[in-house]
């Protein structure tokens, strides 16, 4: 689209982008700076760099080609409960590390319920811990994300095509071809990218489910040279490998990317005559049954860990839910201020520069980037006192690749279905973003914004260095709950965790989709 | 005008504040917590002090001293709480922190000599399990036996540190052969103690490394006599915490008081059932009912501060390098 006349410039974006890459690099540069010992990687750093990357090659790849037919699934089928069913399906993604992890060996531990049917019938129980099993659990984390996105691309195409593929009498094969391989091959490499980068910065999931130092992670190697050893420079270095690795991928992954559009239509609903045949019908309602019981059976053991707890929660834990949604909404207000602007500007414009920018506060580790802002902050201000501010805005920054990932193909179908128009219309400016853009974006904004609330809801934060001990987030009291051996109260803070996200999420998403522009 | 009288009114009570003077204490986070000591350590000392004490908490002990050193003489902490004698080495090469003026009876199973930390409570490390499960007696029948076990990460938690010089202060350069025995016992290796801990509860292994003071918490706190710690042969290795006061202090006669204080009886008495660990020096009434069902290990165990970093590298690499293939 470059040097086609758009009726708003790309200028905010741009700001945006250079906003979101001077906060990130500026706190890696900080680190640098703040460094005084040599830096250098050692062979277990390199030994760490590879199994990174090979367990996130593998995470992304598996959850997505998974993805692709469940959401293909969900996008033919219409069934009682699928909303409220694609609302929860989602709810792994923003699950706190730990509370997963929990979950997911309540179901696939050597203790679980899979080994315990398994035990039944005389077999040995599970065998989780491996490489496997960092895949399982990345999968579990990501699945509902990449299913998601992949959905929305199906959501992307316009019904008439598949009226006109019902007249020439399109088979699900003729379909597959020539409507959905394209949509999907303009998808699946930026969720794929995403899924990547955020496998990247794994650590406590992938040492707990690895078994051991087998599963060393570039994370933990950061952590190592932080927590052990106090060498920031080294710690600085290895969050600038995780950036580069993921800033790659992303790279390779718009290079894959199509830029032709779907073609524009009517928005009316889609009926999909072409899978109709009753084994399509068993295919797809087997594969959402199956999609279901994996992400379901570890969330129904964190709600049956924590419900007796729940009741006689402790009022701390109250507060901090409090204090947590404060920060989650923060985070949403960020958000959007920066991805709004930056999805429209890349919708414009061909140069991956921007979309790159975006996933920078992915790639980055967050231990990295509390010790940048630690640093920066410190000769001005206690950064105890700017802790909950800092946590809002890198939870946001870390929401926006998945923002983008949602709001940028829609923008780029306003862009080319109506931009236009609007030019020669001469609406420009605020009258087209409120008549046109924002309206057509309604949907997915809200489905951004969910994510953005219920991930900056369950995210630690990167300032467990300098957190304030009054105003504890949901998380960390969930910690200091486990670190005084109540274990039962802090699942059931998990479980209050879990369904303050959900409800932020759904909020959301159901708001957006309220009266969106049909 | 009204706002000028507010502005007068916000300075003047301010003046009052600052009058009372301020201490300011960085701990681990735990500690701080609700349900840790700081809320009865700090109604204890604002009672006799005079004063405002103020807890930050920071992480775990070596994450408090990464942010001592990110702050270096600006830091605004009079005293840090919370380091132990794998740390106390490397805070003291720093040059952060200064001589303390305290004396007192420790009942450590050693000797304190240290003229720069105070320590304020230990325990052993130790592996927890279920009272009816026939435990080994030492680390070679762990390693030969089927039982399963969680462990912390030394590289990011302090007990998974510990385990690490606890293996190497008992069998010195037969550390490596011993950690190729437990390898197939190691279920997995968590990032802090919280993880492993309720693994352990949740039935993923026989026994996690924690310490011999944790059954207290189940027999004290829920009444739950069903835990145990294994009693080693080889001894057991030790975590002493302690506290220092920073040489950039403003209130230096009132860290000195904090710390004098910090072996009294008032804070003390506080520890055994809040951080579930041994006093540093026991007080009058005695330890919590409950503690004496607790094993009592013959050796305990402790490499010097001095040699606690270099020696920690060396069996880090054998750690990795059993555990890794």
């Amino acid at each position: 689209m470059a040097g086609r006349a758009q009726p708003v410039s790309p200028g905010a974006g741009l700001v945006a982008a250079a906003l979101v890459a001077a906060i990130i690099l500026g706190a890696v540069a900080a680190v640098f700076w703040r460094a005084d010992t040599g830096a250098g990687l050692g062979p277990a750093d390199w030994a760490a760099i590879r199994f990174t990357v090979f367990q996130a090659i593998l995470s992304a790849t598996f959850s997505v080609l998974l993805a692709i037919p469940v959401a293909r699934a969900f996008a033919r089928r219409r069934f009682q409960g699928r909303g409220v069913l694609v609302t929860i399906l989602g709810a792994p993604f923003i699950l706190p590390v730990i509370v997963a992890v929990f979950g997911l060996l309540a179901v696939f531990g050597r203790n679980g319920w899979l080994s315990i049917v398994l035990g039944w019938v005389g077999l040995p129980p599970v065998q989780i811990y491996g490489l496997h099993g960092v895949v399982l659990a990345h999968v579990f984390f990501n699945l509902p994300l990449a299913t998601r996105l992949i959905l929305q691309g199906w959501g992307d195409v316009p019904a008439e095509q598949f009226r006109l593929a019902a007249q020439l009498g399109f088979s699900a094969s003729h379909t597959r071809r020539v409507i959905e391989w394209p949509m999907l091959a303009r998808t699946v490499p930026g969720v794929w990218a995403v899924i990547f980068a955020i496998c990247i910065t794994s650590f406590a999931v992938a040492l707990t489910l690895g078994g051991g130092p087998r599963a060393t992670t570039v994370e933990l190697a950061i952590y190592q040279a932080f927590w052990l050893e106090f060498d920031l420079g080294r710690a600085a270095l290895l969050s600038v490998i995780q950036i580069i690795l993921a800033g790659v991928a992303a790279a390779i992954a718009l290079k894959l990317t199509p830029f032709e559009g779907l073609g524009a239509g009517l928005d009316r609903t889609v009926m999909r005559w072409d899978a109709s045949a009753l084994s399509l019908r068993f295919w797809d309602a087997g594969l959402i049954a199956l999609a279901a019981l994996f992400l379901l059976l570890p969330m129904a053991a964190i709600v049956l860990s924590g419900f007796g707890a729940l009741a006689d929660l402790p009022a701390q834990v109250w507060r901090a839910a409090g204090v947590s949604i404060i920060v989650a909404l923060a985070s949403t207000a960020i958000l959007l201020a920066l991805a709004v602007p930056l999805s429209w500007s890349i919708a414009q414009a061909k140069g991956a520069g921007m979309e790159i920018a975006g996933i920078l506060g992915l790639a980055a580790s967050p231990l990295v980037i509390g010790t940048g802002f630690f640093v920066i902050l410190n000769p001005f201000v206690n950064p105890q006192d700017l802790a909950l501010v800092v946590t809002a805005l890198v939870n946001a920054l870390m929401a926006l690749p998945f923002a983008l990932r949602i709001l940028v193909p829609g923008a780029r179908e306003v862009a080319r279905g109506h931009g236009r128009l609007a030019v020669s219309l001469d609406m420009s400016g605020w009258p087209y973003l409120r008549h046109i853009f924002l309206p057509r974006m309604r949907a997915r904004i809200g489905f951004a914004a969910g994510l953005t609330a219920a991930l900056s809801m369950g995210d630690l934060g990167v300032v467990v260095l300098f957190a304030d001990p009054q105003l504890a987030t949901l998380p960390l009291q969930m910690y200091r709950l486990m670190a005084a051996y109540q274990m039962e109260a802090a699942a059931g803070a998990g479980l209050l965790l879990l369904s303050l996200s959900l409800f932020l999420f759904w909020a959301f998403d159901a708001g957006g989709r309220r009266g969106a522009a049909a | 005008m009204k706002y000028l009288a507010f502005a007068a009114g916000v300075l003047s009570a301010s003046a009052v504040v600052a009058e009372t003077p301020e201490l300011t204490v960085y701990t681990y986070d735990s500690f701080v917590s609700d349900w840790g000591p700081g809320p009865a350590v700090e109604a204890a000392f604002e009672e006799v002090c005079g004063c405002d004490l103020k807890f930050v908490g920071a992480g775990d002990g070596a994450a408090l001293l990464a942010r001592i050193r990110l702050e270096g003489a600006r830091s605004e902490a009079d005293v840090v709480l919370g380091l132990d004698t794998n740390l106390t080495a490397a805070a003291a090469e720093t040059g952060l922190f200064a001589p303390h003026s305290v004396s007192a009876e420790y009942d450590l199973p050693i000797d304190w000599t240290d003229d720069t930390f105070v320590p304020f409570d230990w325990g052993y490390f130790a592996f927890v399990h279920n009272a009816d499960l026939a435990a080994p007696a030492n680390f070679k029948s762990l390693g030969e036996s089927d039982l399963s076990i969680v462990i912390q990460d030394p590289r990011s938690s302090t007990p998974g540190l510990g385990l690490l010089m606890w293996v190497k202060a008992a069998y010195g350069d037969e550390a490596p052969a011993i950690w190729e025995g437990l390898a197939d016992n190691v279920v997995t290796v968590t990032k802090g103690w919280s993880e492993a801990y309720g693994l352990f509860l949740e039935g993923e292994a026989d026994m996690v490394l924690s310490y011999t003071t944790s059954p207290a918490y189940h027999l004290i706190a829920e009444e739950d006599a069903s835990k145990t710690a294994a009693a080693f042969e080889e001894g057991h290795y030790m975590q002493i915490e302690v506290a220092g006061k920073l040489a950039s202090t403003d209130q230096p006669e009132l860290a000195d008081q904090f710390l004098q204080f910090m072996v009294s009886d008032a804070f003390q008495s506080i520890i055994p059932t809040t951080n579930w660990m041994y006093p540093a020096v026991t007080p009058e009434s005695g330890l919590p009912e409950g503690f004496e069902t607790l094993i009592t290990p013959e050796t305990a165990l402790l490499v010097p501060a001095a040699e606690a970093p270099a020696l920690r590298e060396e069996a880090l690499a054998e750690w990795l390098g059993a555990l890794s293939q």
